[in-house]
């Protein structure tokens, strides 16, 4: 089980055969992940890794039945690739790509909002439900079958916390990468939603950062649905010196949230552990779930 | 960690006036004769104002107002000499000085719970807008944007209505705010505001300030502001210069050691481990993923040209980010730049083994845990006192 991914999906990758894409598509075969096809536009009609490339998604979708989409492509172009997966009907596309506009992500978030698209990233590590698929760029020896249901807004830091619970035996259920741009597809709250609804996850850990008020939303969401299963979290940034300012609208539209003090207090009001460093999350979760 | 590329007042104002919003008539000055020059074209009084990028510019005394030339030459020599917050004045905007009625607010930014862009809006405008909008929120309006829609005329007129108007004034403002919305859209501005917007005594609507910063991932759709942030002048050290034309993301804090990694919730994650065992982290440096040892080698010499570094934490965690790359730019930017500080390096991940024998035949202590290498490089820096 775990969320969204899992050994029923298979993904094409676009922009498969630029450096980072060719790359970690031979990963994600590697693990085991059901890499169906290819699109690079102008080079259809040759394999990489023994994979189909096709140069429009319209084909690469019939030729290998995808319904999972990763995308490699430049960050000009990258919202564009987005938008070609969900007209060809692919509802969950991984955006890796960063720097990608802020005016584009709008754009398209709305537009997958409207098509009911799982997208992911942009600017994320990916997905990974250990044992059964990895959609994306992470290193997948420090990830291990489990209960641990993690979701996240950072890529490295995550991989740190990752390979700190697999040390103490606290497998994962599901792996998510938010993704580290103010405008992403899922957030924490829809994370939280899956994961209370996924049966073998029995615990979530969630690793925030300083910006945005999307980790202040997810505790209001914990304490609204009193959320059943226990929560860990650690949020970076405590030492960071205030943020350079976005504007009166900027401050105005966030109120007082944004700072990790502000985060840490408020998940700590929902009732979570927040770990004071990254080190101590596996010892916080391993006496959540035995108490 | 973006760097978000701020404009000028006059820049934004420009910008403003050729989309058909209006603003004082005024003009740029870099000397006090050129500001004379301007001032003889215009109708006095005049409003001097120093064009810097940081807040607060008012209160710092960086705005005069004159009654005519000659006070106006020796405004701009006082502003021209001026430091605001550590910032030299290079520049100064001199312009009719309007007759203020009434103070408006009205801005664009991205909201990014809403997943959309929002229009924030005022009747009770001016320095104090925040504090406004904490004290009496029902005075400040938001209205978020559709993005398949956009801000829609009717939208426009719905918040001027709110903010008093009536008549033929309805559309006079809401088509202000429309254009300011354009101006928004054209530069994929992350935020741009009128504040104040001003009423003047003769009953017209004018941009007295204008703020505008430029979304810089999507410079490549703007040359000339990538032009203007990279030559021109900015908020920016030249440390954090150096780096942002290399892709590195750097920023100068006040402590004593220094640090690198990869992946910038790592690397903030490294900063407050360091804070919480009691030591004070020099910099904010994040490599970026999938870094070649030269950008390695590179951002050794940005972090150690502070010279108030000590102690150097390189913390990699590698996924994309090869160990041995790493290694082999930390070896080069010891051999060419002579690094004589002393290291502790955290190095797992890809190609972990490679990387550490580099290092450990170099005489490189390398360590596997962030806590205990945080810890190591604290005793290492206190001992060095």
């Amino acid at each position: 089980m775990g969320i969204i991914v899992n050994k029923n999906t298979r993904a094409i990758v676009q922009g498969i055969t630029g450096t980072q894409g060719s790359f970690h598509t031979q990963l994600m075969l590697e693990y085991g992940t059901k890499v169906v096809a290819g699109t690079s536009p102008g080079k259809g009609g040759i394999r990489i890794n023994g994979v189909p490339i096709y140069d429009t998604v319209e084909e690469a979708k019939e030729g290998g039945l995808a319904n999972a989409s990763i995308i490699f492509v430049p960050a000009a172009f990258a919202a564009d690739a987005a938008l070609e997966a969900i007209e060809n009907g692919i509802k969950i596309v991984v955006i890796i790509t960063e720097h990608i506009p802020i005016r584009d992500a709008i754009d398209l978030m709305a537009y997958a909002k409207q098509t009911k698209t799982t997208i992911i990233g942009p600017n994320t590590p990916g997905i990974i439900t250990p044992g059964e698929c990895k959609l994306g760029i992470m290193p997948s020896h420090i990830f291990q079958q489990g209960g641990v249901g993690m979701v996240s807004r950072s890529g490295t830091l995550t991989y740190e916390v990752a390979a700190s619970l697999t040390r103490s035996n606290l497998g994962q259920s599901t792996c998510l990468g938010l993704g580290g741009d103010p405008i992403t597809g899922l957030n924490f709250i829809d994370a939280l939603e899956m994961f209370e609804a996924d049966p073998l996850t029995k615990a979530v850990v969630l690793i925030g950062e300083i910006g945005g008020n999307l980790e202040e939303l997810a505790a209001r969401y914990i304490v609204d649905t009193k959320y059943s299963k226990p929560v860990v979290a650690f949020i970076a940034g405590r030492s960071a010196p205030p943020g350079k300012r976005m504007g009166h609208a900027g401050a105005i539209v966030i109120g007082g949230a944004g700072t990790a003090e502000n985060k840490i207090n408020a998940l700590r009001d929902a009732g979570v552990k927040v770990a004071e460093k990254p080190g101590d999350v596996a010892q916080l979760l391993a006496r959540q779930a035995l108490t | 960690m973006v760097n978000a590329v701020k404009l000028f007042e006059y820049e934004a104002k420009t910008l403003l006036a050729k989309h058909g919003i209006p603003t004082p008539q005024g003009g740029l000055a870099t000397s006090a004769a050129q500001a004379t020059e301007v001032a003889a074209r215009l109708k006095p009084p005049f409003a001097v104002k120093a064009q810097v990028l940081v807040a607060g510019r008012g209160k710092a005394g960086g705005i005069l107002f004159t009654n005519n030339v000659e006070e106006t030459e020796r405004a701009a020599s006082k502003l021209l000499s001026m430091h605001i917050k550590g910032i030299p004045v290079r520049s100064i905007w001199i312009e009719e000085k309007i007759q203020i009625k009434k103070e408006l607010y009205f801005g664009i930014t991205a909201d990014r719970s809403q997943q959309s862009y929002v229009a924030v809006a005022s009747a009770v405008g001016g320095v104090e807008i925040e504090e406004t909008a904490k004290k009496t929120p029902e005075k400040v309006m938001k209205v978020s944007v559709k993005p398949e829609l956009g801000l829609r005329p009717f939208q426009t007129r719905q918040i001027a209505k709110k903010m008093g108007y009536t008549s033929n004034r309805i559309s006079e403002l809401a088509s202000i705010f429309g254009q300011l919305y354009n101006v928004g859209m054209n530069y994929d501005a992350e935020l741009v505001e009128m504040n104040p917007l001003v009423e003047t005594n003769d009953g017209k609507f004018m941009a007295a300030d204008a703020r505008m910063i430029i979304d810089d991932n999507a410079l490549f759709r703007h040359p000339e502001l990538k032009k203007r942030l990279l030559e021109g002048e900015s908020e920016l050290t030249p440390q954090e210069l150096e780096a942002m034309k290399n892709d590195l993301a750097y920023v100068k804090l006040d402590g004593d050691i220094g640090v690198i990694g990869n992946g910038a919730g790592l690397v903030m994650a490294t900063l407050d481990t360091i804070q919480y065992y009691g030591g004070r982290p020099a910099n904010f440096l994040d490599v970026g993923g999938g870094a070649p040892s030269e950008k390695i080698a590179l951002s050794l010499k940005i972090v150690l040209s502070d010279p108030k570094i000590k102690t150097l934490f390189i913390n990699i965690l590698g996924g994309i980010t090869r160990c041995d790359e790493v290694a082999k730019g930390i070896l080069e930017a010891k051999e060419k730049a002579g690094v004589a500080k002393p290291m502790v390096i955290r190095l797992v991940g890809t190609n972990e083994e490679e990387g550490k024998r580099m290092l450990t035949d170099a005489g490189i202590h390398v360590l596997e845990s962030m806590d205990e290498a945080a810890q190591r490089v604290i005793e290492i820096t206190r001992g060095g006192n």
